[in-house]
């Protein structure tokens, strides 16, 4: 991974200064994009919680350098003894490469950034794309330490009420190979996550909203939160902005 | 030497002039002095046969706001460039820009080095040179000039040409006026193309939304509306892109003029008036009709045609088209250019009277796509939908194109009876065999191409999207033909064919699903004549513009229509024979500016077909030595 990174990090360098006035493209322009997706406040058991969704690209129509990130920080703990504090937090570095006209496979790597356990780093090989009926799909395989495997199934659907409406309902299922105690994951499914969220496009980089989010665990990872006192359900509002540059 | 600055005026002032329509409706004044103040032939007309042009920046203000202009004289558009066929002019273009540009003369047959394709012809003109462009005029007519480097076109460096003929007009008149149509936008073209390939529907604002599937399904019922959605649906198209950029951030601009600036040419009732249209557009395609008043078409892309009565024409981006129009009342007409997805319109008033207005007509509804577009030919599309709907899509491509051979094949074509074999070369992957104009090539297949037209028919006498109802008269290539008859043979030597190729959604542009950093020149024989077959395999309306050559339209029954730029259509087939006559490398493209940048481009050589004729050098001796 890092000798790719080094591999492609001079090439960006190189086509930043080599763009030519050539009206034609002998080398392509190369675009990036930084999409939050998701930067909202909810409205949790636990206090107020703030996450956010990001995801970022950089390069040409085929072959994309591609990052996400993905977390949950308690902003306003319930409980005074609680101190606010990131949660958890996931970041992902691929490459990305164009397989069909509406799908991209990836290849990478996963860290998650846990406060109180160590960090965790998994290899990802991923297909992302546009699935007929226009529904955003993201499966993602991730592998890690001592034969741990996690596969991540996301959907999302943009419902247009009106050029600058869009209901969005989501939808995302945690599979895992192996239980894992550290982790506190069962084997199977471990948890699903459901959301629909309004948006209102100011223009279309500039999207506040509003909107619900459901979090269930089942199975031995259920079992795992409950006799750790925690909660395996959990609904809450949400309400936040989506930007994108 | 000719005039390089006529007109006295500062640079700066004289650009933010150019918006004065707008403004000066706000400081009231009345049409007749705006008239008087920002005169009414558009841009300036500078003649002769030597000339200066300066390519630099100013403001404008077309919006409302000031931005950054790319200018010619310091105008937008430049100053209109009168010639005289037979004679050689000699242009001394400075650039004064801070990046490299060029010149490129839309439609002149020129030695290739003075073509001002920056790569191709020459090495474009550096920040501070001199490039003199020296070449004898050979035809007349109605052409234009614009930048071919970057996006400089988009943000004002174009002007008109008019090549007045050696031999008296055949048809006369009293007044003749240039209608330059363009689009305008205030934001960074790098930023605009950026944009399209981040989200690609970014400038459509008229999206279908649940209320419109609702409203079907009480329309049209539940189940067609279904059956309707599904073919849309498992494609991943939208029936509502009609235009990747549209009004949302372009402002559409008549010889300079936005809307509100109302550019206006006073007229006397009774004079037989030549408005020669220029389409000057990155990205646009305009109807344009005057309501009320007939227009007669007299010659397309400079080349004079067999006079056609019309009321409406769907002008291409980079076509020209020269119509008389006679009126006879003492009234206002509007001249009115609607965007093909009626995201806004370009308007100016043709008028004996500054005094007086005509009413500007309220834009269409922004029609929907449909089979035609979708490539599945004009067969009954009440039956189609049902077959289709069934059927995997892309297998379907693979089905279809076993008919073409029988039914398709250049139907109503003139032929000598001989099949033209078609082009091969195992080196170039553009001109792999073929069994049919319509199989495709392996190349057509991935991640570039997001559709392949089923069953793509002729549609020369089609006026278009949008265009289908009228209750008047609209202008198609069928209606017309070059004056005098086919001007070369209508026997090719060879046939090339090319698919028109894309992915809306990833913005990527080809020929053959090949973007022009992976093809190879295509090579075309000295003095051969070559037909070009083109099938439109996306949801976009495509002009495509040969450099050096003319491309002879070919109608059918031995009629040709001598073009420089040809539209082609969703879901459309055409051809058109090319006599190689120029040696050289030239450029091949899409005229729409982000589809060529993005790959829909092609070098075309014209060589010595025994090779023992080198190719003509690129002129490097051309440059002076700065301003």
């Amino acid at each position: 991974m890092m000798n790719m990174i080094k591999k492609v990090l001079p090439a960006i360098a190189l086509t930043l200064s080599t763009q030519t006035a050539l009206a034609m493209s002998e080398h392509p322009m190369w675009v990036g994009q930084v999409i939050l997706d998701q930067l909202e406040i909810r409205d949790a058991d636990e206090g107020r919680v703030m996450a956010w969704e990001l995801d970022a690209w950089y390069g040409g129509d085929l072959n994309k350098l591609y990052f996400a990130s993905e977390g949950e920080r308690l902003m306003a703990p319930e409980e005074d003894e609680e101190d606010p504090a990131t949660e958890g937090a996931e970041t992902r570095l691929a490459w990305s490469r164009a397989l069909s006209p509406n799908w991209d496979w990836q290849l990478g790597v996963r860290r998650d950034w846990q406060p109180d356990d160590p960090n965790r780093d998994w290899g990802s090989i991923g297909l992302q794309g546009l699935a007929p009926y226009w529904f955003e799909v993201n499966t993602h395989l991730f592998v890690g330490e001592d034969g741990l495997s996690n596969l991540r199934l996301e959907a999302e659907y943009e419902l247009m009420f009106t050029q600058k409406l869009v209901l969005v309902p989501s939808l995302e299922a945690n599979l895992y190979g192996k239980e894992d105690d550290e982790l506190g994951v069962g084997k199977g499914l471990a948890d699903i996550e459901a959301g629909l969220r309004l948006r209102y496009e100011i223009r279309r980089e500039i999207a506040p909203y509003i909107g619900v989010n459901w979090e269930k665990q089942y199975g031995d990872t259920a079992d795992f939160t409950r006799n750790a006192g925690g909660k395996t359900e959990e609904g809450s509002v949400v309400a936040g902005i989506r930007l994108w540059f | 030497m000719n005039t390089p600055h006529p007109f006295s005026l500062p640079r700066r002032r004289f650009v933010q002039g150019l918006a004065l329509g707008a403004a000066g409706l706000g400081l009231s004044l009345s049409p007749r002095q705006l008239l008087a103040t920002q005169g009414h032939t558009g841009a300036p007309v500078i003649s002769g046969d030597t000339f200066h042009l300066t390519l630099g920046g100013a403001d404008v203000n077309i919006t409302g706001k000031p931005r950054q202009a790319t200018t010619i004289n310091g105008i937008v558009p430049g100053p209109t460039l009168r010639w005289r066929e037979g004679d050689t002019v000699t242009i001394k273009v400075t650039n004064l820009l801070p990046e490299t540009s060029s010149i490129h003369w839309h439609g002149l047959l020129l030695p290739f080095q003075m073509d001002g394709v920056p790569g191709l012809s020459f090495d474009g003109i550096k920040p501070g040179e001199t490039f003199t462009y020296q070449f004898p005029i050979v035809q007349s007519g109605t052409y234009w000039y614009h930048s071919h480097s970057g996006f400089q076109e988009q943000t004002g460096l174009y002007g008109s040409i008019i090549i007045d003929p050696k031999t008296p007009d055949p048809q006369p008149f009293d007044r003749e006026q240039v209608i330059m149509l363009s689009d305008w936008s205030d934001e960074d073209p790098k930023h605009i193309y950026a944009t399209l390939k981040k989200v690609s529907h970014y400038y459509n604002f008229n999206e279908r939304t649940v209320f419109d599937t609702l409203r079907d399904f009480r329309e049209k019922g539940v189940l067609k509306t279904l059956k309707d959605r599904h073919m849309w649906n498992t494609m991943r198209m939208s029936d509502r892109d009609l235009a990747d950029v549209t009004g949302y951030t372009y402002t559409y601009l008549m010889n300079g003029q936005s809307p509100n600036g109302n550019w206006t040419c006073q007229f006397n009732p009774g004079e037989r008036i030549k408005l020669r249209f220029i389409n000057a557009s990155a990205m646009t395609f305009f109807d344009i009709r005057i309501p009320g008043l007939d227009m007669t078409v007299v010659a397309m892309d400079g080349q004079p045609v067999k006079p056609v009565d019309f009321h409406e024409v769907r002008l291409g981006v980079a076509e020209t088209l020269d119509v008389i129009v006679a009126p006879k009342d003492d009234r206002a007409y509007t001249l009115f250019a609607q965007s093909i997805d009626r995201s806004g319109f370009a308007r100016g008033t043709l008028t004996p009277d500054p005094a007086y207005t005509a009413e500007v007509p309220a834009m269409d509804e922004p029609p929907l796509l449909g089979h035609t577009e979708m490539g599945m030919g004009s067969m009954d599309h009440g039956t189609m939908n049902h077959d289709m709907g069934d059927m995997d899509h892309s297998t379907m491509d693979h089905d279809m194109s076993s008919m073409d051979h029988n039914a398709m094949s250049h139907e109503g074509m003139q032929h000598n009876g001989m099949a033209v074999p078609f082009a091969m070369d195992p080196a170039n992957p553009d001109l792999a065999p073929r069994d049919s104009a319509t199989e495709h090539l392996p190349s057509e297949f991935g991640p570039g191409v997001d559709m392949r037209a089923m069953a793509p028919g002729e549609m020369l006498a089609d006026p278009g999207i949008g265009l289908r109802d009228r209750d008047w008269k609209v202008l198609t290539y069928a209606d017309m033909e070059t004056a005098g008859g086919p001007p070369d043979s209508l026997h090719p030597d060879r046939e090339i064919v090319l698919h028109l190729t894309g992915n809306m959604s990833r913005y990527m542009w080809s020929f053959n699903g090949i973007p022009f950093a992976d093809a190879q020149p295509l090579e075309l024989y000295h003095n051969e004549r070559v037909r070009i077959t083109l099938v439109n395999d996306t949801m976009m309306t495509h002009p495509i513009h040969l450099h050096g050559l003319w491309s002879d339209l070919e109608l059918g029954d031995g009629k040709l229509l001598r073009k420089h730029t040809i539209t082609v259509k969703p879901g459309e087939k055409l051809s058109y024979l090319v006599r190689a006559d120029a040696l050289g490398r030239w450029a091949y493209h899409c005229h729409l500016l982000y589809h060529m940048d993005a790959g829909m481009f092609r070098e075309v050589r014209v060589i010595a077909k025994d090779g023992s004729q080198s190719m003509p050098a690129m002129d490097h001796h051309q440059h002076g030595e700065g301003a």
